[in-house]
């Protein structure tokens, strides 16, 4: 298992991180049904606004599935930043993760790696998390 | 009355994997209990004591049911549930 992802979307999600700082960001990649190539970046608004917890709007969550399936696209990728820890997915994140064909991806925007960034992906099934590899394309 | 149910993926095994199956019942809280009746376990994975989950969302086209009356939503013959778990974490 491994995710392959664009450098340009790797860069836009860090980006993403760091302007939305103190808050956690968040959004989802969808690509091609079948396809686990997460080609279509969308940015979601934490509706949370909190830098320990991120949630989409339900409304959005709602559209953003519908948009998916009027493309034949599915959501790929879900992400969000931690503010202050680790990239790595928190109990929050195993309790409330939902989609078991996603991957989850996390990015940190800690302080103490300034200014090196972590960039990890998921997989989170029935409450067990597995990092699989992240493989950055052109 | 015949209302579809669009089941989300990680719900799918309770619904021998169909994405979209039909319930019966004039207000979201029977239409929960019937779909519970058809395929055992689903409501639970829905509500707990007695009320919606927090991270759970439906909607009854296409508006989020905590805007129409939660568990009182009216449906009707015709409409079209979703179902789509929360994207939230900490």
């Amino acid at each position: 298992m491994a995710l392959e992802i664009s450098q340009q979307i790797v860069d836009a999600i860090l980006e993403q991180s760091r302007n939305e700082y103190p808050d956690e960001c968040c959004g989802a990649i969808l690509g091609p049904v079948g396809s686990d190539k997460p080609l279509r970046l969308k940015p979601m608004i934490n509706a949370a606004h909190s830098p320990t917890f991120y949630e989409f709007d339900p409304k959005d969550l709602l559209a953003l599935y519908r948009e998916a399936d009027d493309n034949d696209e599915e959501i790929l990728v879900i992400y969000h930043s931690h503010t202050e820890t680790e990239a790595f997915p928190s109990r929050t994140d195993i309790a409330y993760a939902g989609e078991p064909g996603a991957h989850y991806v996390l990015v940190s925007t800690r302080k103490q790696i300034a200014p090196a960034t972590e960039f990890r992906s998921f997989r989170i099934v029935d409450g067990v998390v597995t990092e699989e590899e992240v493989s950055i394309t052109e | 009355m015949s209302i579809e149910v669009r089941i989300p993926t990680i719900l799918r095994p309770y619904t021998k994997d169909q994405k979209a199956v039909t319930a019966e019942g004039a207000n979201l809280s029977s239409v929960i209990s019937n779909l519970d009746s058809q395929y055992a376990g689903l409501g639970e994975r829905l509500l707990e004591n007695g009320s919606l989950r927090r991270f759970i969302n439906i909607y009854v086209n296409d508006e989020d049911v905590r805007f129409l009356g939660g568990l009182d939503a009216q449906v009707k013959d015709g409409d079209s549930i979703t179902i789509l778990p929360a994207v939230a974490g900490g």
